[in-house]
């Protein structure tokens, strides 16, 4: 099925119905297996079991970028492509990736209070991202004052497409600057750094992250579309009477 | 070419005489810088080690004030549309507001700054420093401000929402800003190294602001 195919909204939530519950399934097997795998994990020899959060940390860091990702494409999709669904996706991915940016800020200050001494430091890791979060709230602002929805989505969809310059900078921050973060040890030139036993569980909770993340965003959108339903009838409704 | 001359004469000429815009931002500037004292105590040590970050955040908000009006008036007064469907690419016509605009309200913060450098007790490598990166710097604060001025007059929505918009954009303007002020007042670091990027992040916004703002105009005014 291509791409153009989901153009319809009716057929686009009739293929969310179907695929709504396996997905929800493979999320809460993927969590329980994730989080078993990182309650047998060993503790690390610097970090003890501080580590852990580590398993939650990561992969909402990932997914902070990733949702903005989504929507950098779906921005694309608005402004070249004029797909209609592009605008209902991107729209829902910004409450996401705010949460996902919030829970990386909030479990990365509670790892770095008793690694570094500090619950934060003005670092470049630390600033982009908190640069991020401000930018997902900014766009879900305008989606909130913008009443006329086309206008709304291609004005973020602009917005959008400018903030994803803060991605390279989150990204390679750890290597332009000499920040107190530390660089990457998973996705980098020459494989990853991290020991098998810390990198299996951190592998399967990042799938949990992304199935949930896709979960919800897949609902989100078709809560978004019934939401416009609605708001036509009820306009249809009240030219009627 | 003479249509975009005549344009930022026009746009010079509105903003000095009608709503004195320039006037107005450095006033605001004058009324920050003259806040902090109050707030921080007039403790002339401490006001010299943060003042180039106090005139940069003077700045960085002074530049903010007049920002919604720089395509709103065109828009109201109906002259927006007869820009829109004008010859020279719309990229090209906001590069000539933009500049329009820095001169009438960016310009006269790099004056003004010298002066309030005086009340912070700045000394004169410092004070230098700062004109230079103002003088450098305020050009991204437009190039960025004029995507949010785009925006607030397509969505037909001003106020608030666009310094929520256009706030996180220049951050980085202000930490190299800041950055390669305290280089050359401080050390240790070369004054080079922040200052040639924010040189790179000037270019840059130059660049992505007009396509930026003509695209969401395009898209807006449809």
């Amino acid at each position: 099925m291509a791409l153009i195919d989901l153009a319809n909204p009716s057929r686009f939530v009739a293929l969310v119905g179907r695929v709504l519950p396996w997905l929800i399934v493979a999320t809460v097997i993927a969590f329980a297996f994730g989080l078993r795998e990182s309650y047998l994990a060993p503790d690390d020899y610097q970090q003890g079991a501080t580590v852990k959060i580590m398993f939650i940390h990561v992969p909402n860091a990932w997914l902070s970028m990733f949702a903005w990702g989504v929507m950098s494409i779906a921005a694309l999709g608005t402004l070249v492509w004029r797909h209609p669904l592009a605008d209902v996706a991107a729209k829902c991915a910004a409450p996401l990736g705010a949460a996902f940016t919030l829970l990386a800020l909030v479990t990365g200050s509670l790892w770095g209070r008793p690694m570094w001494g500090t619950y934060w430091v003005w670092d470049a890791r630390l600033t982009s991202v908190l640069v991020l979060f401000i930018m997902y709230l900014a766009l879900i602002a305008l989606w909130r004052t913008v009443d006329d929805q086309n206008r709304a989505g291609r004005a973020a969809a602009v917005l959008t497409l400018v903030g994803a310059v803060n991605l390279p900078i989150i990204k390679f921050s750890v290597d332009w600057w000499n920040t107190l973060h530390q660089p990457a040890s998973v996705l980098r030139m020459g494989g990853p750094t991290i020991d098998r036993s810390l990198l299996i569980p951190l592998a399967v909770m990042a799938l949990a992250f992304a199935l949930l993340f896709v979960t919800l965003h897949l609902a989100a959108m078709r809560n978004e579309i019934m939401r416009r339903r609605v708001r036509t009838l009820m306009l249809m409704q009240a030219e009627r009477a | 070419m003479t249509a975009l001359s005549a344009l930022f004469a026009r746009d010079a000429r509105v903003a000095i005489r009608i709503g004195g815009g320039a006037m107005m931002g450095v006033l605001f500037f004058l009324a920050v810088v003259t806040l902090v004292p109050f707030a921080i105590g007039p403790d002339l040590a401490l006001l010299r080690r943060i003042g180039p970050a106090i005139l940069w955040l003077g700045a960085l908000l002074s530049s903010l004030l007049a920002l919604d009006r720089l395509f709103a008036n065109d828009h109201e007064d109906g002259s927006l549309d007869l820009i829109l469907m004008a010859r020279p690419p719309l990229e090209l016509i906001v590069i000539t507001k933009a500049l329009a605009h820095w001169v009438t309200t960016g310009l006269p913060l790099v004056v003004a700054a010298p002066i309030l450098g005086l009340f912070l007790n700045l000394d004169p490598a410092a004070l230098s420093a700062t004109v230079l990166t103002l003088l450098v710097g305020t050009p991204a604060l437009t190039f960025i401000g004029v995507i949010g001025a785009a925006l607030a007059t397509a969505l037909r929505r001003g106020g608030l929402l666009l310094p929520v918009l256009v706030l996180p954009l220049t951050i980085p303007v202000l930490i190299f800003g800041v950055a390669a002020t305290n280089a050359a007042a401080v050390g240790p670091m070369p004054f080079e190294t922040p200052f040639t990027i924010l040189c790179a992040l000037t270019l840059m916004s130059g660049v992505i602001g007009p396509f930026a703002a003509a695209a969401t105009l395009r898209y807006g005014m449809e």
